[in-house]
This record gives C-alpha cells, structure tokens and sequence, in this order.
C-alpha cells in the first residue's frame, strides 16, 4: 500500500468492525473500489482479500466500477414504482443510451436504479448526485437531462 | 423589492422533500431580499405535498404560510410583499383527524438548534428522568403501553426491562434508523426535523436499562439526516449530556450500506460489526448477546422518538390515545395515487379510510387499496377500508402495520404486478441463508414474471399459494416469514386479477406490457408528427400507425402527444405489421 494514497483512512481506527465505514471513505472519494481499493483496506483492516470482497458484493450501496461525472439514480422505491418509474428509467435509457447499471463512454453520465430516496411524496423521482428532482414526466426527465449534458 | 413591514421571520423548510421540491433555492432568494428579517430553517410539517412551504410570522403574532413557492423573483416577491396568491392552509380533513405528537415540533424549529429545542420542552424528559430511579422510567414505559414502531410490535417497555436485569460489563443501545421499507420516511423526517428528540430517547433509554455504548445504524441514503444528527450529538458532548449517572456515553453514527434485511436486527449486529448483514437464529435475543456479545437492546427511531413525551407527561396520558391493544399515536408515510401525500401523525384506532380518503384526499371513486408493511405487507382492498389501523385489526386482514409506509394504489394500477414488484425486490433482497427465501422467493419471482408478461397457466396460482405458505415457515427471520404476504394477499383479495392474467391473458388495469397494445386515435390526430420523432423504435408510420410488432410499450408518444390521441388498449386491439 501506497503510504500516502489511503492517508485519509488512518481517520477510521483499524479494526475489523470499521471496515464498511472504511469501504464508504474509500468509495466516498473515488466513487468506486477498485481492486487496489481491496488490497489496501485488508491489509489496513487486518482481514484476508476474500473477506473484504464478501462484504463488498453484500451490499448494494458499493460500486466496482468508475461512475460518470453525473450519478443518476432512478427510485424504484414502492411509491415510484407505482408512479411508473419503469417508464422514467426506460426514457432516461434511451436518452443517454445506457442501461442500468452502466456508464456511458464519454463518462459522463452513469445511470442505477436505488430503492427510495425517501421522497415518496413527490414520486416518481431520481436523483443526480445526491440532489432529488421530484414529480417526473417524460419532459421533465428529458429536460433535466439535457440540462446537465449542456453543463 | 417591496417587504411588508409586518415581517416579523420566516420560516423555510428544507427538509429532503422541501429540498427536492427547490426549497434552497427559494431560500437564496428569500436571503437576497429580506434585509435584516431573521430567516430560519425549519424541518418537515409532512404537507409534503405542498413543498416548497414557507411560513412568515407577522409582528402580531399570526402565521401566514405559502405553498409550492416557485423559485423566482416573482415567487418570492408574494411571498414577502404577503400577496394573496399560494396562502397555505391545513386542509380541514387534516387539521381534524390529525393528532401531533411525536412530530409536534416537526417544521417548527430549526432541527439543529439545540436551544429552540430545550425551548420547547425539549430535555425536560432527560431531567426528569435523571430524577426516578431507572425502574421507574421504565414503569412509565410499561404503563404507556407503547409497542415498538420498527414493524414488529413488541412492547417497549417490556423490552427495557429484560435489558435492564442484565449485568454485564457493557451495554449496547441500538437504534434502528435503516427504514427499509421502500416507500415509506418517518424516520427519515424525524431525523431531518428533529434529531434532538430522537437523542433525548436514547439517553433516556440508556439511564433507564444501563447502556453505555449507543448507536445510530442510518441507511446511506439519508445523508441530511446523518448530517443533522451529528450537529446534534455534537451539541450534547459539548453540553455534557451524554454523562450519566456519572458515565460517559458514547453515540456513534453507522452509516447502512444498502441491504433491505439489515433492518432485521441480528443481521443489523452483523453489519455494524463489519461482516455481511446474514440475521442468524433467535435465540439467542440481542438482549442476551448481541453486538460484540455483549447485551443489546434494539429500538426504532419513532418509538425513541416517542420516549421523551411518555417521560415527560407519563405513562397515563400516552395510553389515554388509541385502542386497547395499540396506544398513543403513529406515523404514515403516505404516497401514491392522492392528493397529498405525506408525513401524517394519527391516533391509533382511526380508520384507513379515514387516512386515504379524509387526510390524504384519496378520491374514494379512484381507489382500489392501500399497501401497508411494504414488502412485508399487503394490499387491501377499498372495502376493508372501515378497518382500524391497530395491529391487530391489519394482521387479521393478512397485512400488517409495518413502520407505516401507507402507499395508496388508484384503480389504474395491476395488482398482479405490484406482486411482482414486491417479489423482486424481497427475492434479491433475501441474504441467501435460508434455502426456501433464497430459491422460493425466486421461484415465486419467476411466476409472477411470467404471469405478467402474458406466459401464465391457472396452475400457477396455487403454485403460488403453495410456495408462499412454505416459505413463510420455512425462513428463519422476518424477511422471508413475510416476503409472500404481498403475493398471498393480492391472491385473496383480487384473485379476478390473477385469473384475467393467466386465462384470458388480459391486464385490466393495462399495465403489463405483453397484455397491452397502443393505439393511436386516426380521428383526433392533428399530424404534429411528434410521436413519429420521438418513438425510438421507429414503431409510428408516416400515416400514423403505430406498430404493435415494434412498439415497446415506453409511453413516449403517450406522454408528448398535444391531443392525448394515443393510449394503451387491450392486447389484439392495436395495430400488428402485416394486419390491415
Ligand atoms: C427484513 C426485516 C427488515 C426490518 N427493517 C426494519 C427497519 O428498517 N427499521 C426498523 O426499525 N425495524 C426493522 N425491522 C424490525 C427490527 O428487526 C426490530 O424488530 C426493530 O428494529 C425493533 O425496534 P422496535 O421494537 O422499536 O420496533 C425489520 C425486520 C425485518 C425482519
Ligand atoms: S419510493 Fe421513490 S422516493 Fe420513496
């Protein structure tokens, strides 16, 4: 391990119960946890690569791959879902031209589907990098996007 | 710009819905234009609907609040020169059937104010605690008859009292801040809005069972909540309040990961111990070892949230509300197919049709259920709406009350794929551990699928039930005991459903895509070309036929078209390629 590269986790004392809030510092500054990500946090946590890979694949919330600079998130949460959020995550699809779980080519915008933004009451709604955009059609989806292409 | 001279404050809030809504940004503007008026940010009231809302205290004393406040010039010009357009005011259904309690501070204060907090009576529950033995607090909790808001009911105070006759040389208080449930958020505006309330709980609970190591375990996707409750476990070091009884307290935030079966508490223990979420048997309860071994006591975030009030009027006066075995009040998170959906705070005992229909503003004529207990719960249909919302009322329809994520479900809506919807989210949800949640819930994915994709047989409806049932017993926690619960009771409740499904291969409602077609009305069509643009299958004709073979069912030409001339009809009733 690079002494200066994973600096920032001498923050989060060694111990082995710290190693999701690790896992977060890690994804929190690069967006994903690369392979390197892996060897790094075992050997800072004291655990065999395995087991920081079983917990990594447990939880939906880490990513091992880059992110686009725009993070989408459509909500398939209970409330979106019965608002039609099928049909925003079939319109955001076409528009950039990926699928769930993708990143575009230019990485620029990669696109997922999360299980409520706790906005329920505005439903359907996504969110870009953390900021929710609420009660979607189909023109408000096409326009936030193009605003954020336009960026 | 012109501001009223009777602009005492104002008040905005920016809560993640108002957020959502463009509240920060009418708060830019506000802070441009009001001079010297004290602005202040306040939490969630749950008119969710009505976001962005912002409240203006006048000089004698009265509130006039504004509704959707647009983030313009003009917007915030109304709103301080008190023009008449958008005033807010509480819908009287509201206004009569609501009981605020638990969030009757909610959208009042500014959530991270520790002094507007004590205030209002904020930490007199703590002091006044501080001066009972801890026997006696938890005597308050008993006799307020309170039952653990997470989902499963069990009463609290009884609870504290296993936990309190534990000796151990550590103690562990945990609250569950993970809400699951897809479609639900009272926890998450408690947190937003204020996170003090919640923490005065937790040291109560502490004193009163001996707990000296507390946790906040909070879903990842509730970074304002996280961040709310941080200033405020800061403001309580800073205070000393986290010594007790002369022992220094520690509250520490955990941030989820992302997995739904982390709410059930043993798989809860695993993840805040770093591993994988798996829950594993009971016994032995978390009281008896939980986190580290040592004795843990789990609690939701609304019962904490609801500990301070019961200490502080007494037990009594909590169980004056509510019915026999349900007491006090409860929070919904109501969404769906109504007009204003939001945080609502209720006796216990009112009626759902109460709840959809005279709060939420639901059109009786529009309503075909309400899915209560999300992916554990059920449908029920707008006949059983008379129903009480008490725990035992809803377990005997086949649903249950859950955390209180209300989602109502207009007649437009496919019971068969909200069954669907349910079953995919629990099947991937499922840990793995359990042989008839991981392949079971599968299984009953893959019917569901199936059915709705128009590839159905009658067969598979009791396929369907015979599954279920095996995997209700057959699971070692909650999740897959109850992960059937939304297909077994759509099953019960609109088997009509189920059977156009798989015999005629027709969905009613028009939302599964293989059982529909679109059509485009020749008649009403003013040639805007549009859709033939916008279709991104190149399924419209030059002469305004749409093509079933090709159409993907996005809905696009639905939405652009000017005239609403397209629409979904019943599978054999579109245009197919070859077909005149
Ligand atoms: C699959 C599953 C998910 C759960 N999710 C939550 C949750 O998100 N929040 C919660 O408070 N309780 C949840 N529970 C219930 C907890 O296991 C536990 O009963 C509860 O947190 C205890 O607190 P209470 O007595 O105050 O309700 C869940 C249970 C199961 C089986
Ligand atoms: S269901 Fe989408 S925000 Fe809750």
């Amino acid at each position: 391990m690079e002494q200066t590269e994973y600096d920032y986790l001498k923050k989060i004392a060694p111990e082995p119960g710290n190693l999701i809030k690790g896992l977060q510092a890690i994804q929190a500054r690069e967006g994903y946890v690369s392979d390197d990500d892996i060897r790094a946090a075992a050997t800072y946590f004291s655990l065999a690569e395995v087991e920081v890979e079983g917990v990594l694949s447990f939880y939906a919330q880490f990513k091992r791959n880059p992110p686009g600079k725009y993070r989408i998130c459509v909500c398939d949460g209970t409330a979106c879902h019965i608002k039609g959020s099928a049909l925003i995550l079939d319109w955001v699809s076409t528009e950039l031209g990926i699928k769930a779980g993708e990143t575009d080519a230019k990485k620029l915008f990669s696109l997922e589907t999360v299980a409520c933004l706790g906005c329920c009451s505005l439903a359907p709604v996504m969110s870009i990098n953390g900021k929710v955009f609420g009660n979607l059609d189909r023109k408000a989806t096409v326009k936030i996007l193009k605003e954020h292409r336009k960026k | 710009m012109m501001v009223s001279d009777k602009i005492k404050k104002i008040k905005v809030g920016t809560a993640s819905c108002g957020i959502a809504a463009g509240a920060d940004e009418v708060l830019e503007l506000l802070r441009q234009y009001v001079g010297d008026i004290t602005i202040e940010e306040v939490g969630c009231v749950g008119h969710c609907y009505a976001e962005p809302l912002v409240d203006v205290e006048t000089v004698d004393g009265t509130v006039i609040s504004f509704q959707h406040v647009p983030s313009t010039v003009a917007g915030v010009e109304n709103v301080l020169g008190l023009g008449d357009r958008g005033r807010f005011t509480i819908p009287a259904g509201r206004r009569n059937k609501e009981l605020h309690k638990v969030i009757g501070l909610a959208g009042k204060i500014c959530p991270t104010s520790f002094e507007q907090y004590v205030e209002n009576g904020g930490y007199d529950g703590l002091k006044k605690a501080l001066s009972m033995i801890p026997q006696a607090v938890i005597d308050e909790v008993r006799k307020s008859g309170l039952r653990g808001r997470g989902g499963g009911g069990f009463p609290t105070g009884t609870k504290w009292g296993f936990m309190a006759a534990k000796q151990a040389e550590q103690k562990v208080l945990i609250c569950n801040a993970d809400e699951g449930d897809p479609g639900a958020f009272m926890d998450r505006s408690l947190m937003e809005s204020v996170p003090h309330q919640l923490l005065e709980g937790m040291l109560i609970g502490a004193y009163a069972t001996g707990a000296t190591k507390l946790f906040i375990y909070c879903r990842a996707e509730y970074p304002l909540a996280i961040k709310h409750l941080s200033i405020a476990i800061d403001q309580i070091y800073e205070k000393r309040l986290n010594v007790i009884a002369g022992l220094e307290l520690e509250i520490v935030i955990k941030e989820g990961a992302g997995a739904f079966v982390c709410g059930e508490e043993t798989a809860l223990i695993h993840s805040l111990e770093g591993k994988r979420g798996t829950p594993r048997f009971r016994p032995p309860f978390p009281t008896d070892s939980g986190w580290q071994d040592y004795p843990t006591m789990i609690n939701n975030v609304e019962t904490l949230a609801n500990i301070p009030l019961i200490v502080r009027e007494g037990g009594e006066m909590f169980a004056s509300v509510g019915t026999e075995g349900s007491k006090g009040t409860k929070l919904f998170a109501l969404a769906g197919d109504l007009r204003c959906p939001g945080l609502v705070e209720v006796p216990m005992g009112i009626t759902l049709a109460e709840i959809v229909f005279d709060i939420g503003g639901a059109n009786p004529a529009e309503v075909k259920a309400v899915q209560t207990g999300g992916p554990s719960g059920g449908c029920i249909p707008v006949d059983k709406f008379d129903t009480p919302v008490d725990y035992d009322s809803l377990k005997s329809l086949g649903a249950i009350m859950g955390s209180g994520g209300m989602i109502v479900i207009g007649k437009q809506r496919c019971m068969v794929e909200t069954a669907r919807y349910f079953l995919d989210f629990t099947h991937r949800e499922s840990c793995g551990k359990c042989t008839f949640c991981r392949v079971g819930t599968k299984r009953m994915f893959e019917t569901l699928e199936r059915i709705t994709a128009g590839e159905g047989v009658p067969e598979d409806l009791d396929f369907l039930e015979e599954m279920g049932n095996k995997v209700r017993s057959g699971s070692l926690c909650g999740l897959g005991q109850t992960a059937p619960n939304p297909v077994l009771v759509t099953l019960r409740y609109f088997r009509s459903e189920y059977e156009s499904h798989v015999r005629e291969k027709q969905c009613g409602a028009l939302v599964c895509n293989a059982l529909t077609d679109v059509l485009l009305d020749q008649e009403k069509c003013i040639k805007c070309k549009l859709c033939i643009k916008n279709c991104p299958v190149n399924a419209v004709s030059e002469d305004f036929v749409i093509d079933n073979t090709l159409c993907v069912r996005c809905d696009t030409c639905i939405e652009i078209c000017p005239k609403k001339t397209i629409y979904r009809v019943k599978k054999g009733e579109g245009y197919y390629r070859g077909q005149n």
